[in-house]
């Protein structure tokens, strides 16, 4: 990949922040977006707003067109799964909300069991403990190893006849792990569990296909894949959506109402209440074009490549801790650190003030922040505009702070 | 503008931080009360030994970042033999102060002077008033008669008066 001609393509890293160069590495929070993106949000509103579905006139049928263009591009990008499988959420999080509330209120019963992971982002584990505290199910997790790996040692145990849903994430935002999805997938099938994965940062940075892995639901947002951000992804086998109530009620979901009967529309539209995100959505059309012009494998590649560039140069400092996993082909590229005598949050700071961005504190996952026995990290994630002079530069601040504050 | 880094992490602040004043436990606390700042995973506990409506001694344990360790110190040094309307007063002070409101600052406050330069970064507020904020419940607690450890989550909304 020619990253200096992708670097050109992103109009934010011309800024400068605090008089330096702006190093972005807090890409699994949300990326930045390319000119194509920027000018697809522009165009939309210049030449064609309007609401979709229902208008009768020409800008309607350009702004439905182009929305439903964007719908099957995800089901071509996703691996040509039926565009009625591919439901707009305003993020990943509606999206397991979607399914905790629809899927969930219809299936989970009392006594029932609900799996998760050690490793879950809060998006993946609330909207499960709500449910089971609603339906009085019972909770139990996946641990972790001490390398940061899900530990499948004792999954008969935890995976039983009495395990209704199985939810997980594809890649940890924190430990970077890759997770194996079909090896999950498949004992929780035997038990015959629905199967939830959260793909938020699986999906950004490499080839995702979850009609292959044997899962009934996948999740992921348009922001942290060079789209915008209030528009989020959820991919449902057809006959587990079809079998499910709405989730809101009104606009485009309903077909038919009178005073005394409502008729809901088909899928994907049946769990599509109100106007959606239209601009946005189609919008991340665009992003799409932009990631596949690059190739998910060579952007897979780009990060497997920074990754462990990032690792050696950090656990050079000495004293600096690399939470999970520490090769680089079997994890995302979210490299969480801590400093022995450094908060993360100071550590956020100064590298703030010479214009890097990372993320500090305990990225919305503090059931496992309590079992690594940290009060937060700080959290360097890398994309396709990051180089290893990002990472040198990275390096070089933190030696820096160092010294600033006398450790 | 760009915040300056020295103004915020002025010597006294990491001297603060390095060295945190109130690490001695104390064993017959009246008052004892936790608090955490949501946002970054920062903890605090204070224990408060009360004498004729005056605070004796008051520990401090703070797992946090610089500033939030600084000011939770600052808090150790400054409360001291102050009855509660007086701790009020304080950590009114420093609230104001951390919002860049116009404040005059009593020369008996110690090195709460240098907490001044946090206000040039905003997110960063939450984290010098944690630690009153926390005090400032757990007196509230002692006040009402109530026994129970207080939890005390910081909010943006702390940013309010402390009173």
């Amino acid at each position: 990949m020619d990253i200096e001609r992708i670097k050109a393509d992103f109009p934010i890293l011309e800024e400068r922040v605090n008089s330096h160069r702006l190093i972005y590495l807090d890409n699994a929070a949300t990326t930045q977006k390319p000119r194509a993106v920027i000018n697809a949000l522009i165009d939309y509103y210049r030449k064609m707003n309007s609401n979709i579905h229902r208008g009768l006139h020409t800008l309607a049928e350009r702004s439905t067109e182009a929305f439903e263009e964007s719908r099957a591009h995800v089901a071509r990008f996703i691996g040509d799964v039926p565009t009625e499988e591919v439901i707009f959420t305003k993020g990943t999080t509606e999206a397991l909300n979607l399914i905790a509330y629809s899927w969930g209120e219809q299936n989970i019963k009392a006594g029932d069991e609900i799996v998760i992971t050690e490793m879950e982002h809060h998006a993946n584990f609330v909207p499960w403990v709500m449910l089971a505290k609603r339906k009085n199910a019972i909770i139990k997790k996946i641990p972790i190893t001490v390398c940061g790996h899900l530990d499948l040692s004792d999954i008969d145990t935890i995976i039983t006849s009495k395990t209704k849903l199985v939810a997980f994430p594809h890649v940890s935002n924190v430990l970077g792990t890759i997770n194996p999805v079909q090896q999950i997938a498949a004992k929780a099938k035997s038990v015959g569990a629905t199967v939830v994965v959260d793909g938020a940062q699986a999906a950004p940075h490499m080839t995702i296909r979850p009609a292959e892995y044997g899962i009934d639901f996948y999740s992921f947002s348009a922001h942290k894949m060079l789209g915008p951000t209030g528009v989020g992804v959820l991919w449902g086998r057809r006959s587990v959506l079809q079998a499910m109530p709405p989730f809101n009620f009104g606009g485009e979901m309903i077909r038919e109402v009178s005073f005394d009967r409502v008729t809901f529309n088909e899928l994907p539209w049946k769990f599509e209440a109100g106007t959606p995100n239209i601009a946005d959505v189609i919008a991340f059309d665009a992003a799409l074009t932009y990631l596949e012009s690059l190739g998910m494998e060579e952007i897979r590649t780009h990060e497997i490549m920074l990754t462990k560039y990032a690792i050696d140069r950090l656990t050079s400092l000495k004293g600096i801790e690399i939470q999970g996993p520490q090769e680089s082909a079997t994890r995302g590229g979210a490299v969480s650190f801590t400093d022995p005598s450094i908060h993360p949050h100071d550590i956020s700071t100064f590298l703030d003030s010479r214009g890097i961005a990372i993320r500090a504190g305990h990225h919305c996952a503090q059931p496992l922040m309590r079992t690594l026995g940290k009060v937060a990290t700080a959290r360097a994630s890398f994309y396709i505009y990051n180089t290893e002079a990002d990472i040198d530069a990275l390096y070089d601040a933190l030696v820096e702070m160092r010294k600033y504050f006398g450790v | 503008m760009t915040p300056s880094l020295d103004d915020m992490y002025r010597e006294i602040i990491l001297d603060h931080y390095r060295s945190p004043r109130g690490k001695k436990p104390l064993p017959h606390a009246d008052i004892t009360t936790h608090g955490q700042n949501p946002s970054c995973g920062d903890e605090i506990s204070l224990d408060v030994e009360m004498d004729h409506g005056v605070v004796k001694d008051v520990h401090v344990n703070c797992h946090g970042c610089a500033i939030s360790v600084a000011s939770g110190s600052m808090l150790a040094e400054t409360v001291k033999g102050r009855s509660f309307d007086e701790v009020r007063r304080i950590a009114e002070i420093v609230r104001k102060m951390l919002k860049g409101e116009e404040v005059q600052i009593p020369d008996d406050l110690g090195d709460i002077d240098a907490l001044k330069g946090v206000r040039q970064f905003p997110v960063r507020i939450k984290c010098a008033l944690l630690a009153w904020v926390t005090l400032i419940e757990g007196m509230k607690n002692y006040e009402d008669g109530k026994h129970e450890i207080t939890n005390t989550t910081i909010t943006t909304e702390d940013d309010h008066e402390t009173k």
